[in-house]
């Protein structure tokens, strides 16, 4: 019997009963349906995470103070400083390998402009954060460093803090108020667009680090350092010089532990996939074991749909069916209902991924090897749960099939 | 090998030929073993040659049917020989049986046996695929059979679309598929009524009459056994009767067409 009559019949097997063979194939659905959308959400993570690797730049190095500033418990009892623009100046001239640094502080506050007000975050930097963050202007200018020394009063605009206090362009030149302090607006960024994981990098505002310590912040020391190491190579030589400065720097003794963290956007960005394979680790549980309970709605299935159709098996042996043309038969059927079930479940899964990164604004992405895994696995199950009804149908006696009632 | 013993078939349909069709020599059939165990067959003798027509009664429990399924290779004896065509086929496997019955026999069954919601088309064409015949040999061959047994008009028509006598010619049908020389037909006529079994049973008639075929048919009902050349009388597993059917019934043309029922419904 050719495989293509095979599957012709098996085909109009399934068609007898429409209702019950996709409530059969439901299981199936439902776990290829998991199989795609949890990859789709694990490769959207991944890419997202590679996608800022790439934007931040995979040299980029952050050293943060001590290991709980949440907590604003100090943990080195004999370190009186955390970081400081003298560490950033240290490292600017002692790291070997360093491309550029800068510190960063942060803050948010409420920004006027006009009639026009907006909520955004206020970093505070120096002149090299263009390079450490792959930045550029697209209007004016950057501050220059004497702003930086000088403490001017000025500003440099992200496109989204641009458009929304300025609607009507010609927001270089312009004044802003922030936290009573009025700023004279350099320049706007260029658009960078969301984050993988959906934050709008163009919400900020930068001014020079020492306006922001002295008019925004009040702060003595700055939130983070960050570090362009010249190449990706050297990232680990960076770490390591820049730990045994800053260690001299803040004159820790050996026994002391580290007041500061030294991180790579790698180990930042780490977590986020940890994270995101939590996630897809959980949506593969589910696809497996829906993958198992739809496998046994298969088999029980084809159990019942053998034991109905023995007439029609014991006929088919009287007329020369061989036992495997009898398995093959059955065997096909399970294989079809559960091709047809992972064909389903692939638009459901796709369906899914695509609500996903809708509504939950999660990055997700559909591959194609996913799609082939979810098929794979839709195919595996037919073939596992499949064959024991298959080859009670190719074990029934011919006579007692006949007599069958 | 199927391709050959195909072959081997067709030669073999032809009548008065050296061997028999049939040799069956002493055989038996035990069903379940120890105390408990029942004897169906006690030690059965028979030979059928090409191109009889073959009635086999007795009542129920007599071995008959037993019987009718170790002829039809659809089971296998517990000991004795039985001898297919010349060919030994008591100790094959089931694998080897099936290849026998795709080839070698028809069946007819009383509930027809047809698939559901499959044409009479594919109904006749099903033999064919097992044994691997290709489509375009299969239509022709199904187109020709269901003409032949008077159903060209509903080659396409589902089981449910047709009467129980339509329905048990393309059964009929489906058992010549293959060009098997022996044709097996268990109550062929216990679900039809009268006009039915006579067209049925005349389709019998002319099939062994013209082709040459050999038809066995198992029946409790005389009339349908007066269609045959010959009686085979069943008791507590072992034959105890077996005549011609003009001895069994006088007065009957035995085989001839019979008779009695057909002169009736004629009339009628």
């Amino acid at each position: 019997m050719s495989f293509i009559v095979l599957v012709r019949t098996a085909w109009k097997a399934l068609q007898r009963n429409i209702s019950r063979s996709l409530l059969t194939m439901l299981g199936i659905i439902i776990g290829v349906g998991a199989v795609i959308s949890s990859m789709a959400i694990g490769s959207g993570a991944q890419a997202a995470v590679l996608k800022a690797i790439e934007s931040l730049g995979a040299n980029l190095v952050i050293i943060t103070p001590g290991s709980i500033t949440s907590g604003g418990v100090s943990l080195g009892s004999g370190a009186k400083t955390t970081l400081t623009l003298d560490d950033v100046a240290a490292i600017a001239n002692n790291v070997p390998e360093v491309g550029a640094v800068c510190p960063y502080s942060q803050t948010s506050a409420q920004v006027v402009a006009g009639s026009a007000n907006w909520y955004t975050v206020i970093g505070g930097t120096t002149p090299p954060w263009l390079e450490v963050g792959n930045w550029s202007v697209a209007q004016g200018t950057f501050f220059s460093n004497q702003d930086v020394n000088r403490v001017t009063k000025v500003a440099v605009l992200g496109s989204t803090v641009a458009s929304n206090l300025f609607p009507a362009g010609g927001a270089v030149g312009s004044t802003i108020v922030i936290k009573s302090v009025p700023f004279r607006v350099l320049g706007v960024l260029v658009s960078k667009g969301q984050t993988g994981f959906g934050r709008d990098q163009d919400d900020v505002i930068i001014v020079p680090i020492t306006t922001h310590k002295e008019r925004l912040t009040g702060q003595t020391y700055i939130n983070t350092i960050m570090i362009s190491a010249s190449a990706p190579e050297t990232v680990a030589g960076v770490i390591d010089a820049t730990e045994r400065l800053l260690r001299l720097e803040h004159h820790l003794t050996p026994v002391d532990p580290d007041d500061f963290t030294i991180r790579n956007i790698a180990n930042v960005q780490q977590v986020r996939m940890a994270t995101a394979s939590t996630q897809a680790l959980l949506l593969a549980a589910v696809a497996v074991v829906s993958l198992v309970v739809g496998g046994i709605g298969i088999m029980n299935i084809m159990l019942v749909s053998v034991t109905e159709r023995t007439r029609e098996i014991g006929l088919r042996m009287a007329v020369g069916a061989r036992g495997r043309d009898i398995l093959l038969q059955f065997f096909i059927e399970a294989l079809t209902m559960a091709c047809a079930g992972g064909v389903i479940g692939i638009g459901l899964g796709v369906g899914i991924s695509v609500l996903v990164s809708k509504l939950g604004n999660w990055p997700t992405v559909i591959t194609g090897f996913s799609i082939f895994l979810g098929f794979a696995s839709a195919a595996f199950t037919g073939v596992v749960f499949g064959f024991y009804p298959a080859r009670r149908a190719a074990a029934l006696d011919p006579i007692e099939a006949l007599r069958y009632e | 090998m199927m391709q050959q013993s195909k072959v081997g078939t067709m030669g073999s349909r032809m009548p008065a030929a050296a061997t028999p069709l049939i040799e069956v020599h002493d055989i038996t059939k035990v069903y379940g073993e120890g105390p408990s165990a029942v004897e169906a067959l006690r030690g059965v003798s028979l030979t059928i040659f090409h191109g009889e027509f073959v009635a086999i009664m007795g009542p129920s429990g007599s071995g008959k049917s037993t019987f009718m399924h170790l002829l039809g290779c659809l089971d296998r004896p517990t000991s004795g020989s039985y001898r297919l065509a010349g060919q030994e086929v008591s100790g094959l496997t089931r694998d080897q049986l099936a290849a026998i019955r795709s080839r070698q026999i028809g069946f007819v069954f009383q509930s027809f046996n047809l698939l559901a919601r499959t044409s009479a088309l594919e109904n006749v064409e099903l033999p064919m695929l097992y044994a691997g015949v290709a489509q375009k040999a299969r239509d022709e061959r199904a187109h020709t059979l269901l003409e032949q047994v008077g159903l060209g008009e509903r080659m396409n028509h589902r089981p449910n679309e047709l009467s129980g006598g339509q329905q048990q010619r393309v059964a009929i049908a489906r058992a010549l598929a293959n060009d098997a020389p022996l044709l097996m037909a268990d109550e062929p006529t216990g679900n039809l009524d009268s006009t039915s079994s006579v067209e049925i049973m005349t389709l019998f008639r002319n099939l062994n009459r013209d082709q040459g075929i050999t038809v066995v048919v198992v029946t409790h009902a005389t009339d349908i056994a007066a269609w045959s050349n010959r009686i085979v009388t069943f008791r507590d597993g072992l034959i105890i009767d077996d005549r011609p059917t003009r001895e069994a019934f006088p007065g009957s043309a035995g085989g001839a067409g019979a008779p009695d029922l057909e002169r009736q419904e004629a009339s009628s």
